[in-house]
């Protein structure tokens, strides 16, 4: 056993052996939607808190985008103070069980931590995101909610529209300087993605829920099934409610197919849909839910990212006999969260690496039988860095399935633009932002997947803490 | 939350409710749509078509049809309860402008979202015919409504039980040959009629536009259940429509989409059925038993 009484030197530390993330057994989960990752005990929390460094110029807090002081509260953890560990994490982000969770920390701040450098490995980096989640829930499971404090009310009116990651986050910032906020959410139930799109499994929807309401008990009005364009315009929020600014975290938007034949048969789903249907309309509580899920045997999923990972997964826990990932390069380029990818595996995802879905075959009823793919071989690198994946020719081939999963990412949704023509887009239709989060719009903000495409909860997150201390400088008249 | 303030049953399985949405009174146009779902916890969300709204009293009107289990459960509530969830107004408001001498064909359940059209398009200075049509009489919505408006009025049933024993088509077809020609045909009903009106119309190369009720989950663009083919692209009904040309859309594809979770829909329709059956029954045992 480890003396944490003396202080240990690094050498000692690097030589405490990394701390497996307990998981409920892979042939058990996958009949059900418990949380798959089971966090750790005290002592495991304790033990990879001792393996951090404690470095002077602390590499990880730039690598995260909301520059946490990591060193800090890892060393509450090795103490044992959790709920200094939780006061500090709560400093730069308000929502450590979820990011804990959901995070890509071995592509953010586990990426540069010094223990996983010398240890010439970058998965026995200390394990940031499993002891920010720890800190979290020890506050969840043994104390009482904390709610931050509110600046005195200075009288100003923020609207913010979306309560995703980029909308919760904003909302919290501004709240905190006293500012009277109300969110807009189009689906009946707050959250966004964290709600609707990332399963039970890898999010409990509770966890979501309880910051939610710390949210709303520092004074954040929610009104669910209104949708900002349609129900009310953005001038009417500006002009007519008295709003005194207003944040876009509005998210991704519409779900890309592939723009293959067969791709509206029966059978042929957007993870969005797919996944909204599992998750927000509860499908997969048979007998008490009503709206249904397609029934499948076979699905394939097509894509390589965490939508890709959740979708497959849910497909199993839904029933499916065999579930493969088609991706046209191999596992070193998916885009997913290692862990996410792992946990597939181990749940019996096929993975089927250097393929692409050329078409869907149907029945005569429309429905989907199969889909025929073409293999690829990696060719030279292309403009995003990784090797450029290039078909073979004559090596088409068909896999039996009968339903297609489609999770190749998200078009910017148009409608906030065809009914305000003053906010300026891109090309690609997402919202042009200067560096503070404004848009061309007067009083008018953005940030989120609304402006960087499809991309992760924590960079949604740190655009609206962005665009959150812009909007207060200017109600403050600082800008 | 929004309170039901009036309901009417129009025949057996119609039904007309009037419900509490203030900004979705004040914003909405012909055409466009509401989502409503009971409540949040395990009730489906249903694409329903606006009939009619009061922005003074702050009210839509709700007319639908009792085909699945989600819209029995709808019928079910009464004036003085709620429904939790209302999402709206969506979709593309109808094109309206005076075309000249416009055909307005509603066919059973139709003939609701057809009225703010009609209506529309009487008032931009159309010369307004409307076809009504139904399976049969007692089926047969918004006549006197349509007939306020219309300047010729046609109604039809499939078995002649009231009006002219004809399919919609018949006299659209009429409208067609004669002189002067429609200008623009809109047609409302189930996806069979509104293909067969876009057959109808298109040797004479008339504009005929539909509105299309497919499956949906958010009805916002971010499922892409409601997708359908309109001239070899992918349309999100949602979003780019309810509306669309007629000559334009694959029907075919898009009625095999719908039936996607027929099965489900019918044992889940049966099963309430049967329960809308017992209470009946222990009801009567009740009144039997005081």
């Amino acid at each position: 056993m480890i003396d944490t009484t003396k202080k240990l030197t690094p050498k000692e530390r690097l030589a405490i052996p990394p701390q497996e993330m307990p998981a409920q057994d892979p042939i058990a989960r996958r009949r059900n939607m418990e949380e798959v990752a089971l966090g750790y005990s005290e002592e495991q929390a304790r033990l990879e808190a001792l393996r951090c460094l404690q470095c002077k110029n602390a590499p990880c807090i730039p690598s995260c985008p909301v520059r946490i002081d990591i060193p800090g509260f890892i060393a509450q953890i090795a103490e044992g103070n959790y709920k200094e560990a939780l006061t500090i994490l709560r400093e730069s982000n308000l929502f450590p069980a979820i990011c804990g969770r959901v995070c890509p920390q071995e592509v953010q701040c586990q990426s540069t931590c010094t223990v996983g450098r010398s240890l010439k490995d970058i998965d026995k980096a200390v394990s940031i995101g499993r002891l920010e989640r720890f800190a979290a829930d020890w506050e969840r499971l043994h104390g009482e909610l904390e709610v931050p404090p509110v600046k005195p009310s200075t009288g100003k009116r923020v609207a913010i529209i979306g309560s995703g990651p980029a909308g919760l986050a904003a909302a919290a910032d501004l709240a905190k300087e006293g500012h009277q906020v109300t969110i807009f959410e189009a689906f009946h139930k707050p959250g966004g993605v964290m709600i609707y799109g990332i399963p039970e499994f890898r999010l409990p929807k509770a966890i979501v829920q309880r910051e939610i309401e710390i949210l709303e008990r520092m004074g954040v009005k929610i009104i669910t099934n209104f949708l900002v364009g349609r129900t009310r315009s953005l001038r009417d929020l500006l002009e007519k409610d008295g709003f005194d600014a207003i944040f876009i975290g509005s998210g991704a938007g519409l779900p890309k197919f592939m723009g293959i034949p067969g791709e509206n048969l029966v059978g042929v789903f957007s993870a969005n849909e797919y996944l909204t249907r599992a998750n927000l309309m509860k499908a997969y509580e048979k007998g008490k839910a009503d709206t249904p899920i397609y029934p499948a045997k076979r699905v394939a999923v097509l894509g390589g990212g965490n939508v890709a990972m959740d979708a497959a997964r849910m497909a199993v826990r839904l029933g499916a006999e065999e579930v493969f990932v088609i991706y046209r390069r191999t596992e070193k380029e998916m885009p997913a969260r290692v862990e996410e990818v792992a946990h597939a595996k181990e749940e019996g995802v096929i993975f089927r690496f250097l393929e692409n879905a050329k078409r869907i075959l149907g029945d005569e009823k429309s429905r989907v039988i199969g889909i025929e793919c073409l293999s690829y071989q990696l060719g030279e690198p292309d403009a995003s860095g990784r090797r450029r994946p290039v078909e073979i020719p004559g090596s088409e081939h068909v896999i039996e399935v009968d339903s297609v999963i489609v999770a190749i990412g998200n078009e910017s949704h148009p409608l906030l633009l065809q009914t305000n023509p003053e906010i300026a887009v891109d090309k690609h239709g997402h919202i042009i932002t200067d560096e503070t989060g404004k848009t061309s719009m007067d009083r008018v903000y953005a940030g989120g997947d609304i402006v960087l495409g499809s991309a992760t909860v924590i960079l949604a997150m740190g655009q609206g803490r962005r665009a959150a201390a812009s909007i207060h400088n200017f109600l403050m008249g600082n800008s | 939350m929004h309170r039901i303030v009036s309901k009417k049953q129009l025949s057996e399985e119609v039904f007309r409710i009037t419900v509490e949405a203030p900004y979705i009174a004040e914003a909405r146009k012909p055409g466009q749509f509401v989502i409503v779902q009971r409540n949040s916890d395990y009730a489906e969300r249903i694409p329903l078509t606006i009939a009619d709204a009061d922005p003074i009293r702050g009210t839509i009107t709700l007319i639908f049809q009792t085909v699945g289990k989600s819209t029995h459960k709808l019928a079910e509530l009464e004036v003085g309860q709620y429904i939790q969830n209302i999402l709206g107004p969506l979709g593309r408001p109808t094109h309206i402008e005076r075309f000249g001498r416009v055909v307005c064909v509603g066919g059973g359940i139709g003939a609701a979202p057809m009225y703010p059209i009609a209506q529309a398009m009487k008032q931009a200075g159309n010369h307004l015919i409307v076809i009504l049509g139904a399976r049969t009489k007692e089926l047969l919505i918004m006549e006197e409504e349509m007939r306020a408006i219309a300047d010729e009025l046609i109604v039809v049933t499939d078995d002649g039980s009231y009006g002219r024993k004809a399919l919609v088509t018949e006299p659209l077809k009429e409208l067609c040959q004669a002189s002067p020609r429609p200008d623009c045909v809109v047609a409302i009903g189930p996806p069979i009629m509104m293909k067969f009106c876009a057959e109808t119309t298109r040797p004479f190369g008339i504009k005929t536009i539909v509105s299309l009720n497919t499956i949906m989950i958010d009805g916002t663009g971010m499922c892409g259940g409601c997708r359908v083919t309109v001239g070899e692209e992918t349309k999100f009904v949602c979003v780019d429509g309810p509306e669309f040309d007629g000559h334009l859309v694959d029907f075919n594809n898009m009625m095999l989409r719908l039936s996607a979770y027929k099965e489900i829909e019918q044992k889940a329709h049966e099963e309430c059925h049967l329960e809308m059956k017992l209470k009946e029954m222990n009801s009567a045992k009740g009144k039997g038993n005081p």
